[in-house]
């Protein structure tokens, strides 16, 4: 039985009372050794390397705070060696070499092996395990290891095999350890080679990251990193404004520049690997050229950009950004009104006729993606297009995409923080991938064979090839690149991340 | 009776629950949003995406996935979260805890409140304070709690900064508990730091949650408090020289009660499923939260569970306001 004294009872009420009233800790972050994010998305899994959590590019940050990659990725996202030194095909690229870092453990202080990579590489190549890219990995095989340096048979030649060893769901994971403990061991208790080590966590709360005092890449800055899980963007403006948080992501447009200039405070906004766009499925009118072209003509991206999203992205022609390998600014597409118009006269159609159709999009998934489509529409009726808004979910814009049933027009980002063609382009308008839109024999004939091109020079060219090719059909409508605010406190040193992710270990820093 | 009456009511929600069961399994595989087409990835052939509805059973029949499913409920097995990949019932078992303890909370704060704020405006009638009282409570009244969420963001985190903002407790003290009722045990053991730094957390949810709900016991109790002061035994009590005070708690109270009790218990259901939108302004680590992610990433396994769960809840809150009405009316208690 749990007696209370009245004299308990008050000094209970009193104690607690003070717990409550106390000064809450709202210290600048460079005096402490913690740095508290904001982030804008819950960590759902542990796993980098299976479900859903493992192609979500939010979550990588997170991912790459406890793991490490084969390969490793710069802020402009250029490659750099990771747990792999070095890596490479041979002359006829019918095998692979890959070599293996020296002295590194894992955070259970157990040593880090070449087999760790073969079996991590085995694991995420068999479907079974739930890896979302598994047709990547099965593209090598036969491994021999010699040494620090792994050899192994091209099975299927996957030109982009590297660069998705820096990419979504390319971890290496413990082999000794993960077959000690299961999956469900490893979710309850995850260990990495990474520059953080997990120390307490609660979903859809924090995770609290203490420093790995032996990171092959040098100790962290900060001893202890947490990442808050605050996915409604009014909260992270308030816990970056009152100081709750050292440093957040994502917030309006309008938040961030009121933020980035009030005293105690910096801000970054730069271009990321995200692009917006508009697909086209065909079919119906879409199967007409002209409405195809007028679509993309008579959209005004700079002014879309310039007042719906405060100047903070940057208009694109093809579904390649600046920073992607394929990238070919010679390719425009203007906006020209007037020939929109014409284009739509020679198929009959006009203001007081107009060729009408559906758009979907999604509403708040994305800055200003309905208020986007609006202004699209709003656009589109000026030159003879009458198109009626459909809001969805991400989630039914998903099962629509993958079974050709979208829109004749649907509003989506993509990512693509390797920059490869094969990752944006590619799959976005293959019409065998299941997340393209635009189906035509004329297209796949164009992309088919680039799958399997071993020539990388002439690889990229036939992709920019693809894209001007595509540009001059109007398959698709790309919009702009996103860019990415971060606020944090002026006694700290962010460097942004082209491929988004908020690295605390390598991209943030005391200032 | 009293076992007459909850036997009665058992019976019928065991009833309930298997409607809500059905009903929550077809509606999430009919309506758009196929938790594969989410997860595949970009170089997936059809094959590909055959192997994952089949590791996750969504090749099967509706009927077959539902008795699967029901069979495994009869197990204690609800199934693994697709996105978590951990148990339905341990994530469960580990977020209503602290949804649990804010909304007692929120509870407790709303009757506090509403009952003071009821017989203030039963001892001020007819004068300009039950004027401002009424005015005021019919504003909380059209303010839905999401919206008090945002203000107390505004006032306590931002203008003021004394509350903290996000998160349940401060992570550097959330270490060394037995069970998931943080605040409870807190106090239990005697680590009232611990317990005064949770309830800084949960001042601002359970704020926003408790004061529409507030309003509404303060319209429901003063309107009874009101007739129940018109009554001859309250006209006696007056006349043998009772104060106003003494008049309303000792008197007209008990009786006028019953009306708002009965209220407060359907609208704590409701209270319970605000908990959805204002966990996740406030990043709250509760099963609101979790129903949020849950539905964003059609994890049907979590969804299934988690309705299930609130049909539990709303069913032991009516059973419990039932006997608790019965209780205290003996009219009611014997038919």
């Amino acid at each position: 039985m749990f007696n209370l004294t009245r004299r308990q009872a008050l000094a209970t009420s009193g104690g607690i009372l003070a717990s409550v009233l106390a000064p809450q800790r709202f210290a600048a972050a460079a005096a402490g050794n913690t740095l508290n994010i904001a982030y804008n998305v819950n960590l759902p899994s542990f796993n980098p390397d299976a479900g859903p959590s493992s192609v979500n590019p939010t979550i990588q940050a997170i991912y790459r705070s406890i793991f490490d990659q084969y390969i490793g990725q710069k802020p402009n996202l250029a490659f750099e060696p990771g747990l792999l030194t070095g890596w490479g095909w041979n002359d006829d690229k019918s095998k692979v070499w890959m070599d293996v870092r020296k002295d590194v453990v894992w955070h259970d202080g157990s040593p880090f092996t070449p087999e760790d990579v073969v079996w991590s590489l085995q694991h995420e190549a068999d479907a079974k395990n739930g890896n979302m890219v598994a047709f990547v990995w099965q593209g090598i095989g036969n491994y021999k290891i010699d040494g620090q340096r792994i050899t192994a048979d091209v099975i299927q030649f996957e030109p982009d095999l590297f660069k998705w060893m820096a990419f979504l769901s390319g971890y290496v994971l413990p082999k000794n350890y993960y077959e000690k403990v299961g999956p469900d061991g490893f979710e309850k208790k995850p260990i990495g080679t990474g520059p953080y080590m997990v120390d307490a966590y609660e979903g859809n709360a924090y995770l609290r990251l203490k420093a790995n005092p032996k990171y092959w890449g040098g100790k962290p800055a900060f001893e202890t990193v947490v990442f808050k899980f605050v996915p409604d963007a009014t909260s992270r403006v308030a816990e970056i404004e009152s100081g709750s948080s050292d440093i957040t992501l994502e917030v309006p447009y309008e938040e961030y520049d009121r933020l980035r200039v009030k005293a105690g405070l910096k801000g970054e906004c730069k271009p990321i690997s995200d692009i917006g766009m508009i697909f086209i499925t065909n079919g119906g009118v879409m199967d007409d050229k002209n409405v195809r072209l007028a679509m993309c003509h008579a959209v005004d991206k700079d002014a879309i950009i310039k007042r719906l999203l405060r100047g903070y992205g940057a208009r694109i022609d093809t579904l390649e950004a600046p920073e992607y390998a394929a990238y070919d600014p010679s390719i425009k597409v203007a906006h020209d009104p007037k020939l929109a118009a014409e284009l739509l006269a020679k198929s009959g159609f006009s203001k007081d006729k107009p060729v009408k159709f559906t758009i979907q999009t999604t509403r708040g998934y994305k800055p200003k993606d309905y208020e986007m489509i609006q202004a699209v529409v709003g656009m589109w009726r000026n030159v003879g297009i009458d198109a009626d808004i459909e809001v969805y979910e991400i989630a039914k814009h998903f099962e629509l995409r993958m079974s050709h049933k979208l829109a004749p027009a649907a509003f989506y980002n993509w990512g693509n923080a390797i920059g490869d063609p094969s990752t944006s382009t590619g799959h976005a308008m293959f019409s065998k991938s299941p997340h393209s839109a635009w189906h035509s024999d004329d297209l796949d004939a164009k992309i088919g064979p680039l799958w399997g091109e071993k020539d990388e020079a002439k690889r990229i060219a036939g992709w920019k090839a693809v894209d001007r090719y595509i540009a001059e059909q109007g398959y698709v409508l790309p919009l702009l690149q996103y860019y990415q605010p971060i606020l944090y406190k002026a006694d700290l040193k962010v460097t942004p991340n082209t491929s988004g992710a908020l690295q605390p270990a390598t991209l943030v820093s005391k200032a | 009776m009293l076992l007459a009456v909850i036997f009665r009511r058992a019976a019928m929600a065991l009833i309930t629950l298997a409607g809500v069961a059905v009903i929550v399994f077809v509606l999430l595989r009919v309506v758009p949003g196929d938790p594969v087409a989410m997860m595949i990835g970009p170089g997936a052939t059809a094959a590909d995406i055959a192997a994952l509805k089949a590791h996750y059973g969504f090749d099967a029949s509706i009927p077959e996935q539902f008795r699967i499913w029901v069979g495994g409920i009869v197990t204690g097995d609800f199934g693994t979260s697709i996105t978590l990949h951990r148990y339905v019932t341990e994530v469960l078992a580990s977020r209503l805890p602290a949804t649990l303890e804010l909304a007692i909370a929120a509870l407790v704060i709303a009757v506090a409140i509403g009952g003071t704020v009821a017989v203030a405006g039963t001892l001020m009638r007819r004068t300009i304070g039950e004027t401002i009282i009424d005015g005021v409570n019919s504003i909380l009244l059209a303010v839905p709690d999401f919206i008090w969420a945002l203000a107390l963001v505004l006032l306590f985190a931002v203008a003021l900064p004394v509350l903290p903002l996000t998160g349940r407790i401060d992570p550097e003290l959330a270490e060394g508990f037995a069970t998931r009722f943080y605040l409870i045990e807190s106090i239990l053991t005697g680590r009232f730091a611990v317990a005064g730094n949770i309830l800084s957390h949960m001042i601002m949810p359970a704020l926003a949650l408790a004061l529409p709900l507030a309003a509404v016991i303060v319209r429901i109790l003063k309107q009874s408090l009101k007739e129940a002061m018109l009554q001859d035994y309250v006209l006696l009590a007056r006349i043998k020289g009772f104060r106003e005070l003494r008049l309303v708690l000792q008197e007209a109270l008990r009786n006028a009660i019953g009306p708002a009790l009965a209220l407060t218990g359907v609208q704590f259901t409701f209270l319970i499923g605000g908990t959805v939108i204002v966990e996740r302004i406030f990043a709250y680590p509760g099963i609101g939260n979790l129903a949020i992610d849950a539905v964003i990433n059609r994890d049907f396994p979590v969804i299934q569970g988690l309705v299930l769960l609130f049909g539990v809840i709303f069913i032991l809150i009516n059973i419990g306001v039932d006997v608790a009405v019965a209780a205290l009316n003996p009219r009611l208690r014997y038919g």
